[in-house]
């Protein structure tokens, strides 16, 4: 059973591929790294299936719907949070108030002009605050937060519509080694606890081994490989075009509990 | 050759950077590590002026820079490469190299490292296929290069490195790895602001890490590559 | 109307084309290189043109004329620098705003010394010695000179576009216009660039002033025409693109020209009086290509300014202390008829402050949480003005049936423009706004038989039980405080979030399911019912109003009351109003030069709080809490 199936995708800026003829599905409850160089067409690929960009050619289907042609946040009406590179959240608000935006959103009630969103849907708020561990941050503005919390406080955002399949976009860039480690520990166990699916990207080669169930690699806009972390590891053409001699990572590093 | 004490520096009312102390000497590769908001880029950004509330003694070539303007500093000889790749996406690959041109400059009565395009192309080979290819069309690792061959443009005789491993493959943080090496061959000296301790390890002499704004540990490389309680300490390794 | 009427009628266009290329490009230069919208580029056009038909006449002969045009060019490119160095640099670290408001403030400080040097009379240089005479074109006599401006405008195009692509100068602006940061860590002298490119801007906007010596008459009002037309070549072409601006104002040129070629045409029993409608044409012109390439014909997305005025703090409901203050004030404000007994102008000055208040509030909903800086907020205020006095003037309507009308009319207004408006953001949404102002302007002024065209409409007064001055003033009392307490309720409940959510981070509102641009549109259109009102209560307290209610002026007035009081807080725009009011009233009994005296003021407060008056007060407090 496939929560995401992308079949063909393309798309082409001013003649140069970018994304070229890439299937791939993602199955109920796996955690899926899509790795590969700088512009070889992750972020292409991602903002198609998040609706940020129309593909030129083939389909994407979540939940057997096609969903392309929808606007991002129809989709995430369907049922897809996301994180981005660089965490977005509300610097303008507190942490709780940050959660209820996106609970007020997920009930419908944008347009409403009278009671005050301080009031609405507090317990979920901080329930979900608890699952990222920033419960005790609630009242605190966003804007004052280490990074490492703001994708917490980002993470927590993104689970507020119970969404079946989360997209995270380089979810620990710019963070520490044990903080990306204990963050990509924190989605796994949701993902497990929800049984929610997860599509990421990423460079740090530590988690991903560690974590991933299964890694697909683009490279020129093109998949050259999909499989388990040993067998990419051991990936003559994934080697040359993206690993290297393995030198600045730890290749064999173990998920730290 | 570069002198820093207590360092000050502020984002609008909050106090970022509490008077880290260190230095860099000649042909020095010196990594400045810490966590995310340790204030490693702060400390670089001070050093060249770009952000406008600090305070502390810079000295540079037994000159005190600490008043001047980031063109000023960079026309001493400071060259800087930011984090983010913030190349001039409009202009093609020699017109971004062009910007960052500067004279060749005099160390000690001797000419110091002084850089030409096809000399930077032996360095960073990948971009000398694509000298009118705007920034805009490169590729994320490429963009890496041209950051850093840009600066070197200005013949810079200490240069500020600001996280170059962050955000791109493995790959390409090897190639900068190598690159930094030979800029060390040449004589350069490097102050690298970083995260991955493993690429730190490859390139730099010495290392500072910071926490919180304040100095916390300097000593060797070799040594904090085998300090894992300083590691788990200071670095969430 | 023949083709050859229409062909020569399209010459005459491309004659007008050039200047207006000119100020645009300029403008756009400068904005890349420094971020600034300079509002005074207008200002430098019109003195250009006051330079140059003063030397030509002066002077006189042919190098009185062709010299002065030089001249002309120069000497504003001189004041240009003077400008750069001693304002503007001040300010480059400034928000946005700050800037757009000095160089407003700017504008209006050059039209009084112009007014003081030249008079308010119009002054029209001589025709150009050399090509005086006219050549036959399509069976008609063309004049010579403009035959000339025509040549003039691509052969400037040109050389701007090699210098861009050619010269190291060029390469240094193009970069400097994606990271001016970075090009001054790269050892360029930013300061000594940022000077160069604003005198060669202030330059082709003077020399473009200069070069209509000959062909209109330098007057007082050309400042802010020229400026909305060089927003809308700026907006249309593209921001940053000097072929866009140079295609923009041949097409914003010929509508205008054929507008007034095709003048009074009669379509079966209706009758359309074209030149009238340039405005409104050229508004059509710039819908459509904002629909179809919302960054211009030749623009690109902007690159993200890289520094970010500083993240707000939340917002908190009104602290115990501040609910006590407000109540105490209301109760004065409650009591104030019986303590103004003895002198009456206190009233008729209250209302006008509690009128400036909800219209500043109703401006700082859409500026402050919403993000969308309106520069032409005065739209709604006169749509509100004039829906209430037409109502009264041509359907006897009852002062209240009146008010009701007026925040409809605002709202109409709002949504119609808002709708282009929400499309864009930052500075293109800025002068987008000040353009609709202009046109909501010029209708009111040229519509007569509705509008009564420049005399307006009089003997709007309020009709029984509020005929009285106290009453009347408890009316405005009532319709302020509710819409000041309406505006604070709906930023506290989800819509305002929303609206703040989209202005902090619109990728993530749209990630969570907000459609941040409708969003934004109702709250500019709730913002426009607000102004309304405003305008509603203002025209009956006057009793006659003109199109005056809608123009430019009072737009910015609204800025800078919201921008004095402070942007980032709830109470900035209430207590930024009534000092504005309070303050312009005492500075217009002492001078007739009091446009200038406030811009003087405006740029005096700019340079010494940034941070506005109710910011620097909160941040002195902060700072008193928790000493460092």
């Amino acid at each position: 059973m496939s929560v995401l199936r992308v079949r063909n995708l393309s798309k082409a800026f001013g003649g140069v591929h970018a994304v070229e003829n890439v299937s791939f599905d993602v199955g109920d409850g796996e955690f899926l790294a899509l790795i590969g160089p700088n512009g070889a067409g992750k972020s292409t690929c991602f903002n198609m299936i998040n609706g940020q960009l129309a593909p030129d050619r083939g389909d994407i289907q979540f939940a057997d719907r096609s969903i392309v042609g929808l606007k991002p946040r129809e989709i995430w009406r369907l049922g897809v949070g996301r994180t981005f590179q660089v965490a977005a959240t509300f610097g303008s608000m507190t942490v709780a108030e940050n959660v209820q935006m996106a609970l007020v959103s997920h009930h419908g009630e944008i347009f409403r002009f009278a009671r005050a969103l301080a009031a609405r849907h507090r317990e979920r708020a901080f329930e979900l605050l608890e699952q990222v561990g920033m419960a005790g941050s609630a009242p605190r503005a966003c804007k004052e937060l280490a990074y490492g919390d703001v994708k917490r406080v980002e993470l927590a955002i993104a689970l507020a519509n119970e969404p079946r399949l989360l997209l995270m976009d380089e979810p620990t860039a710019g963070m520490a080694p044990r903080e990306r480690n204990d963050l990509i520990a924190l989605v796994k166990r949701l993902v497990v606890e929800r049984r929610i699916s997860v599509l990421f990207t990423e460079h740090s080669m530590d988690v991903v081994f560690a974590y991933a169930d299964r890694i697909i690699v683009l490279a020129r806009g093109m998949l050259i490989a999909d499989g388990n972390a040993e067998a990419i590891r051991d990936n003559m053409q994934v080697q040359q075009v993206y690993l290297g001699a393995g030198r600045t990572f730890r290749p064999h590093a173990q998920a730290q509990s | 050759m570069l002198e820093v004490e207590g360092l000050k520096a502020w984002y609008g009312a909050a106090q970022v950077l509490f008077e880290p102390s260190f230095h860099v000497g000649h042909g020095e590769v010196v990594a400045l590590m810490g966590r995310n908001g340790a204030g490693k880029s702060t400390t670089l950004k001070a050093l060249m002026a770009l952000i406008p509330q600090r305070s502390g003694r810079v000295r540079f070539l037994d000159e005190d820079i600490s008043d001047l303007k980031p063109f000023q500093i960079a026309r001493r000889g400071l060259g800087f490469v930011p984090e983010d790749r913030r190349i001039f996406s409009d202009l093609t690959v020699a017109e971004n190299l062009d910007i960052g041109r500067q004279p060749v400059r005099h160390l000690d009565g001797r000419p110091a490292p002084s850089w030409t395009m096809e000399k930077l192309f032996t360095i960073f080979p990948n971009l000398r296929d694509m000298p009118d290819r705007r920034g805009a069309h490169m590729s994320g690792g490429e963009q890496q290069m041209l950051t850093v061959a840009r600066t070197l443009m200005g013949n810079p005789l200490l240069v500020l490195l600001d996280e170059p491993s962050e955000g791109v493959a493995p790959v390409i943080v090897e190639q900068m790895a190598n690159a930094i090496v030979e800029l060390k061959k040449e004589g350069l000296s490097v102050l690298l602001s970083e995260q991955n301790i493993h690429f730190a390890e490859l390139v730099c002499d010495r290392a500072y890490v910071l926490e919180k704004g304040q100095l916390q540990w300097h000593g060797r490389m070799a040594d904090l590559a085998t300090d894992v309680a300083v590691q788990r300490r200071l670095l969430s390794v | 109307m023949t083709l050859e009427a229409l062909l020569f009628q399209a010459l005459n266009g491309l004659a007008a084309a050039s200047s207006l290329f000119f100020v645009g490009a300029g403008l756009s230069l400068i904005f890349g290189v420094t971020r600034i919208i300079n509002i005074a580029h207008g200002s430098f056009y019109m003195l250009g043109l006051y330079l140059a038909a003063t030397l030509a006449i002066k002077v006189g002969g042919g190098f009185g004329f062709w010299g002065g045009i030089l001249a002309a060019g120069l000497v504003v490119a001189a004041l240009g620098g003077l400008v750069e160095v001693l304002l503007l640099r001040r300010i480059y670290q400034a928000p946005e705003l700050f800037q757009l408001l000095a160089t407003f403030a700017l504008l209006l400080v050059i039209n009084d010394v112009v007014q003081y040097v030249w008079g308010p009379e119009d002054l029209l240089g001589p025709r150009a010695p050399g090509l005086r005479g006219s050549v036959e074109i399509l069976g008609r006599n063309f004049p010579s000179y403009d035959l000339f401006l025509i040549a003039i405008g691509p052969l400037v195009l040109l050389l701007l576009h090699l210098m861009l692509a050619r010269t190291r100068f060029g390469r240094l602006i193009r970069a400097a216009t994606q990271d001016r940061e970075m090009v001054g860590a790269l050892g360029v002298n930013q300061a000594m660039l940022f000077t160069i490119v604003f005198v060669l801007g202030a330059f082709l906007a003077g020399f473009g002033g200069a070069l209509q010596v000959a062909r209109e008459p330098a007057n007082l009002g050309l400042d802010l025409v020229v400026i909305s037309d060089a927003f809308v070549v700026v907006v249309v072409g593209g921001m940053g693109s000097i072929t866009g601006a140079f295609l923009a104002a041949v097409i914003i040129a010929e509508v205008k020209a054929l507008c007034i070629g095709l003048g009074l045409v009669h379509f079966g029993a209706f009758a359309v009086n074209f030149s009238k409608l340039t405005l409104v044409a050229e508004f059509l012109v710039m819908a459509v290509v904002l629909i179809v390439r919302p960054f211009g014909l030749l623009g690109r997305p902007q690159a993200p300014v890289r520094n970010p005025a500083e993240i707000e703090d939340p917002i908190r409901p009104a602290t115990l202390p501040l609910r006590a203050a407000a109540a105490a004030l209301l109760l004065l404000l409650l009591l104030l008829p019986l303590l103004s007994k003895t002198s009456p102008y206190v009233l008729v000055l209250s209302i006008d402050v509690l009128i400036a208040i909800l219209f500043a509030t109703s401006l700082h909903f859409i500026m402050g949480p919403g993000g969308m800086h309106s520069f032409g907020h005065a739209a709604y205020f006169g749509l509100g003005a004039y829906g209430a006095a037409l109502m009264v003037k041509f359907a006897a309507a009852a002062t209240l049936l009146a008010l009701i009308v007026a925040p409809l009319a605002g709202l109409m207004g709002a949504l119609l423009f808002g709708w282009f408006a929400v499309r864009l953001s930052g500075v293109y949404l800025a002068m987008l706004t000040l353009a609709f102002a202009q046109i909501v302007w010029s209708i009111l002024f040229q519509w007569e038989e509705v509008t009564g065209g420049s005399n307006g409409i009089l003997g709007i007064w309020p009709q029984a039980p509020f005929d009285s001055r106290p009453a009347f003033y408890f009316l405005t009392l009532a319709l302020v405080l509710a819409g000041v307490l309406l505006l604070r309720c709906f930023l506290f409940a989800p819509f305002g979030y929303a609206m703040r959510a989209g202005r902090d981070s619109p990728l993530r509102a749209e990630a969570i399911g907000i459609a941040v641009k409708r969003v934004q549109w109702i709250g500019f259109a709730i913002a426009g019912a607000f102004a309304g009102i405003a305008g509603g209560v203002f025209a009956f307290a006057k009793g006659t109003i003109s199109p005056d209610v809608a123009w430019v002026s009072r737009s910015i007035d609204a800025m800078v009351m919201v921008l004095l009081g402070g942007i980032q807080t709830l109470t900035g725009p209430i207590v930024g109003a009534a000092v504005f009011t309070v303050l312009q009233d005492n500075v217009m009994r002492q001078t007739a030069f009091w446009r200038g005296l406030l811009g003087a003021v405006i740029l005096l407060l700019v340079l010494v709080f940034p941070g506005g008056i109710v910011g620097a007060l909160s941040k002195r407090a902060a700072a008193r809490r928790k000493p460092a």
